[in-house]
């Protein structure tokens, strides 16, 4: 690799870049009560705007806020009865940027 | 059974939606296209090339009013490994000029484009209105036909003699209406993409373009080891740069999407290219990436699935389209729904003519003739073991070896397959694969 001649980001940075307009209701809820048999856990690694995060007592904290609405979570889950998953209400939710 | 507000409802302004609702106002019939954004476009994103040229027979001379970025005249396949990167690049002026080939440009700007192409056609559309589920009336022999749909606005039944579904790659009106068999995360890519801004000069010179010419670089062995593909897109005065990721690999691995990005504008041959500029956004979107073999049933009784919500995506490695595919699925359903409007049947049997257009144009012709090529791009020997023997060969046929004569080519490519762990049948039966996938 070359010199690193990128400042580092970070990921708040990063998704502070995209457009959200969050509604009130939760468009995705988990209940984590099913995280706990997970092995595999594949929405922390795979969900592009980090929403899935470990916490110390073998849950998975979740928050719908910067949402990408892209589907991921529910693909790759494995646990049942985990996700439910919906779209934002109408008018909210991610909001790409035009020129 | 109450009488429907609309001919049709268009579910989704995408490329496939507003095509079908253009294709329906100019045919007579009344049709509302619900959108869920706030405007066209908001909730879409792609690598970033589109080729129009479907639109020649809906808008023609489109070109001269189609928000694009650059046109695309300069388009190149790299191989990567970690530090090495094997380009064939290919430009032609041909491309920069009437009636063009691709174009790069912003889906909220392209989407919104051909949403206001449809209203100017007497279309209605509403945005800021999620489609929630399906309305049904009881068909004559007791089958239950597709009546309109349930909406998040109060008192937002809508009912229609057609539903088109053009809801996107998730699709749960096409899922609700059992239309999709058994969904498997092993058919999608997880495509994520930074937008880069850098003056308009210094992308001219950086990729050696002049006005609004545009470069296309296609990455393979640029995602950290995770299957899929890189990306890099020029835009008028911002870089498009993204990876492309098997969902099930993805997950099962530690790197993150936003990590594999950053590894890939990194790599010595693309670090030149991008580094300076400075992120305008970050974004995400799935993409149907297992082309026929994941496409639902398009037809229904009452109802149409177009655009990515029937998995119409290629991508097959050296092709990598889409919005042409929504564009024509949407054009397709579009004529065969007046069709069904106007004979007074849109059951299934009625909606026919949307199978039979598909079957005949290039929209199946392109996934029939590519239906291998998804699964042989993406498998684990052409991902992570043809990069390294590939630009390992070029490395010691370029090398200068003195005082050690020049190896023969074929020795060479031998010794580079073994040492990248390639068995020679393996390599023989892929070279087949892909002359019968691409050939």
């Amino acid at each position: 690799m070359t010199e690193q001649r990128w400042p580092e980001q970070s990921f708040e940075d990063l998704i502070g870049t995209t457009r959200f307009d969050v509604h009130e209701r939760p468009h995705i809820t988990l209940d984590d009560t099913h995280c706990r048999d997970c092995s595999t856990r594949a929405c922390v690694v795979a969900c592009p705007a980090k929403l899935f995060v470990p916490t110390s007592d073998g849950g998975i904290l979740f928050n719908y806020e910067q949402c990408f609405e892209c589907g991921t979570c529910y693909l790759v889950c494995n646990e049942e009865g985990a996700l439910t998953w919906t779209y934002p209400e109408g008018g909210h939710g991610v909001v790409f940027k035009r020129t | 059974m109450s009488s429907p507000d609309v001919d049709v409802v268009v579910v989704g302004a995408g490329p496939a939606g507003s095509a079908a609702a253009t294709v329906l106002a100019r045919a007579g019939h009344s049709v509302i296209l619900l959108e869920r954004g706030p405007f066209p476009g908001s909730k879409n994103m792609y690598g970033g090339v589109v080729y129009p040229r479907i639109l020649d027979q809906l808008h023609p001379e489109w070109w001269t009013e189609a928000p694009i970025q650059r046109w695309i005249t300069r388009r190149s396949t790299m191989v990567m490994t970690d530090t090495q990167a094997l380009t064939v690049d290919f430009r032609t002026a041909a491309w920069g000029a009437p009636p063009y080939n691709g174009a790069t440009a912003y889906r909220p700007d392209w989407d919104h484009w051909l949403a206001d192409k449809a209203e100017a056609e007497g279309v209605q559309l509403l945005c800021s209105t999620t489609a929630t589920g399906l309305l049904y009336d009881e068909g004559a022999d007791g089958r239950r036909q597709v009546a309109g749909v349930t909406t998040d606005r109060p008192d937002g039944d809508l009912r229609a003699r057609v539903v088109i579904a053009c809801d996107g790659v998730n699709s749960f009106l096409a899922k609700e209406a059992g239309l999709y068999g058994e969904v498997d995360a092993d058919n999608y890519t997880l495509g994520v993409k930074e937008t880069i801004a850098l003056p308009k000069e210094v992308i001219d010179e950086r990729f050696g373009v002049r006005d609004r010419e545009g470069v296309d670089i296609e990455i393979l062995g640029g995602t950290s080891g995770v299957n899929g593909g890189g990306f890099l897109y020029t835009n008028l005065e911002t870089l498009a740069v993204g990876v492309v990721l098997k969902l099930g690999k993805l997950g099962a691995q530690e790197l993150r999407p936003e990590e594999i990005i950053a590894n890939l504008k990194a790599h010595p041959a693309i670090a030149p290219l991008v580094e300076g500029g400075e992120v305008k956004e970050y974004s995400a979107h799935l993409i149907p990436e297992a082309g026929l073999s994941m496409m639902p049933k398009m037809t229904g009784d009452g109802m149409l699935v177009a655009g990515d919500a029937a998995a119409m995506c290629l991508a097959a490695g050296l092709y990598l389209e889409g919005v042409n595919f929504a564009m024509a699925s949407g054009i397709y359903a579009g004529e065969a729904a007046a069709e069904a409007l106007t004979a007074g049947d849109t059951s299934a049997a009625g909606l026919a003519g949307y199978r039979r257009r598909l079957d005949d144009t290039f929209v199946l012709h392109d996934h029939r003739k590519l239906r291998r090529a998804p699964s042989l791009v993406l498998s684990d020997r052409v991902q992570h073991l043809y990069p390294e023997m590939i630009a390992n060969t070029v490395e010691r046929m370029f090398r200068v070896d003195n005082p050690s004569p020049k190896p023969g080519l074929r020795r060479i490519l031998n010794e580079e397959r073994r040492r990248a762990g390639v068995k020679l049948r393996s390599l023989v039966s892929d070279t087949i694969d892909g002359i019968r996938s691409f050939g």
